[in-house]
């Protein structure tokens, strides 16, 4: 497929077995997980199938295969984040390892009075590891607020920078709001006081590009699942030069050069943090899935979810019983919204009827739905798959909750 | 669609919008919050229970979806001037008919207007919304801790 056309969504359904099936709901909670293309199910299978051994032990051809698989799949993520190596790629089981791995390793680092920044759009996962960390070590957490329209508040981010701060650490995307945060001047200004940056980018990969060496982050994150991948993996990119002075996370098999019962020596990033028998044959299956999405171009798949997003955003716009919430520029399609007087889980309930699957509740950031006062969000998410035809479904399908609900 | 409408059937989208013996009490003497982490319905009942262990009154308060509001306010409705006893024992019809759903005929005429939310036993996702309320008026009875669906 070339790289300078637009994209033939209706090819690209055909590459989800899920999708063809017509009697199957409207899928249209990406922003949670993705559907799988096959090339990744069979990769997956296949690696099962075929090349199974257990990696970097056998001294046989079988395990070699394998553990070949298993660092070019590393290779692959390296390339596609342009990090300088692959020695940069530890694998973890998701964002949410990830973050608990920095914060219990480098947290290591901290001490009492020191902060970490943290901001009001977070997923859980990006509070709660720092949360547990202060109780170890007494540093505090700042929270950037929110601006009116959804965004980072930057002024008040930079009054957050002092010589205490450590680390920064920040959603590239908003889970709930969809805003693309500028983590390119974040990051500038984190870097003045002699801070880390951490960019949790689990909704990143699979609708814009991402390059570490570009935006000099300290750490980035994502998680397979999330762009069409297998549940079970993820990366955490880190500067060699971090890494390397962090102690390990989990201990024992596969991270050690020498173990005696009195001390042990270990092996250099990343192999330093993969204790155990790792997710090899998920590690082989996300790199397909980023191969995948190499092969249809971000740039593409950016351009064809910005047109079904204005398509979407226009379609709110029309629609008073509506309230949408996140920015209007420098967004993704995750749309979060309410029907006025309607809780989101009885436009779920009706909505999954109708045929169309979104989510409700509070997507793991408890206290943005704080911030913004509101109990619970309907949130519809995009991925590449989608079309106006579902987005037309989805609205057909507030038709009916409002007619359930206006006691017609 | 016909189990949606048995799900959202008009007394149920009424009793939601316009819950009864919706407030707090001034003087309860049991009270207890609920809480389902899963859509974050939140509660509180309130009861006064008198020496002879009959439910006085009965108000609450909170947010949640239609289900969780029907439910609660219908609740309030059926075991207004009932000893605990038997309000525990209309609990246990409203778990029969919805979790364990092995619901007699007389336990559906028991729960009289509350009976209209068996349709939410089609939907396992909203169970738990039906069944918060029901929780915290037994704990509060018994003066258990905080109810949660978890």
């Amino acid at each position: 497929m070339s790289q300078n056309k637009s994209l033939n969504i209706e090819n690209i359904r055909k590459d989800f077995k899920y999708l063809a099936n017509e009697k199957q709901v409207i899928y249209l909670d990406n922003a949670s997980t993705t559907q799988k293309p096959d090339v990744v199910l069979n990769a997956l299978s296949d690696f099962y199938r075929y090349s199974n051994a257990n990696v970097h032990r056998g001294a046989y051809h079988l395990s070699e295969v394998a553990t070949a698989k298993y660092e070019q799949a590393r290779q692959v993520a390296a390339n596609f984040i342009h990090a300088q190596s692959s020695d940069e790629i530890v694998f973890v089981r998701g964002c949410t390892e990830a973050i608990n791995l920095v914060a219990s390793s480098f947290g290591q680092q901290l001490d009492a009075g020191d902060e970490v920044i943290i901001s009001a759009m977070e997923h859980h996962a990006n509070i709660v590891p720092w949360q547990m960390l202060s109780k170890v070590k007494g540093i505090k957490i700042r929270v950037i607020n929110l601006t009116e329209s959804g965004e980072l508040d930057l002024i008040h981010y930079k009054s957050l920078l002092n010589k205490h701060t450590k680390l920064v650490s920040i959603a590239h995307i908003s889970n709930v709001l969809g805003t693309i945060n500028d983590v390119g001047l974040m990051i500038e200004w984190a870097h003045e006081v002699g801070a880390k940056f951490l960019i949790d980018a689990a909704q990143s990969p699979a609708h814009i590009q991402v390059d570490v060496q570009a935006l000099d982050c300290d750490f980035l994150t994502f998680s397979a699942h999330k762009h069409y991948g297998p549940t079970g993996i993820g990366i955490l990119y880190g500067k060699h030069s971090l890494l390397e002075r962090m102690v390990p996370y989990q201990t024992g098999g596969s991270m050690i050069t020498s173990v005696t019962y009195e001390s042990s020596e270990f092996m250099s990033p990343p192999h330093k943090f993969e204790a155990g028998t790792p997710a090899y044959a998920e590690a082989y299956g996300m790199s397909q899935a980023l191969l995948y999405l190499n092969e249809l171009g971000i740039n593409n798949i950016k351009e064809a979810e910005d047109d079904l997003m204005a398509y979407t955003l226009e379609k709110f716009k029309q629609r008073d019983d509506l309230i949408l919430y996140g920015p209007k520029n420098n967004r993704i399609g995750v749309f979060s919204f309410l029907v006025k007087g309607v809780h989101a889980h009885d436009v779920a309930t009706i909505l999954d009827s109708h045929g169309v699957a979104i989510r409700a509740g509070h997507h793991c950031a408890m206290p943005l739905m704080h911030t913004l006062s509101v109990p619970a969000l309907v949130r519809a998410s995009l991925g590449v798959y989608n079309t106006k035809l579902e987005i037309d479904h989805l609205f057909d399908g507030l038709n009916t909750v409002k007619k359930i609900f206006s006691n017609e | 669609m016909n189990e949606l409408l048995q799900l959202y059937q008009q007394m149920i989208i009424d009793h939601g919008k316009c819950p009864r013996n919706f407030g707090e009490l001034e003087n309860p003497t049991h009270k207890q919050k609920g809480f389902n982490p899963l859509c974050g319905d939140q509660l509180e009942i309130f009861l006064i229970i008198d020496d002879n262990d009959v439910i006085q009154d009965v108000k609450f308060t909170g947010e949640g979806c239609a289900i969780s509001m029907a439910s609660a306010s219908m609740l309030t409705e059926l075991v207004k001037g009932k000893h605990i006893d038997k309000a525990n024992g209309l609990v246990e019809d409203f778990n029969a008919m919805l979790v364990t759903q092995d619901v007699s005929d007389e336990a559906m005429e028991r729960l009289g207007k509350a009976s209209v939310l068996e349709g939410v036993k089609e939907y396992p996702s909203r169970i738990k919304c039906a069944t918060l309320s029901w929780h915290a008026l037994k704990n509060a009875c018994a003066g258990e801790g905080e109810a949660t669906t978890e």
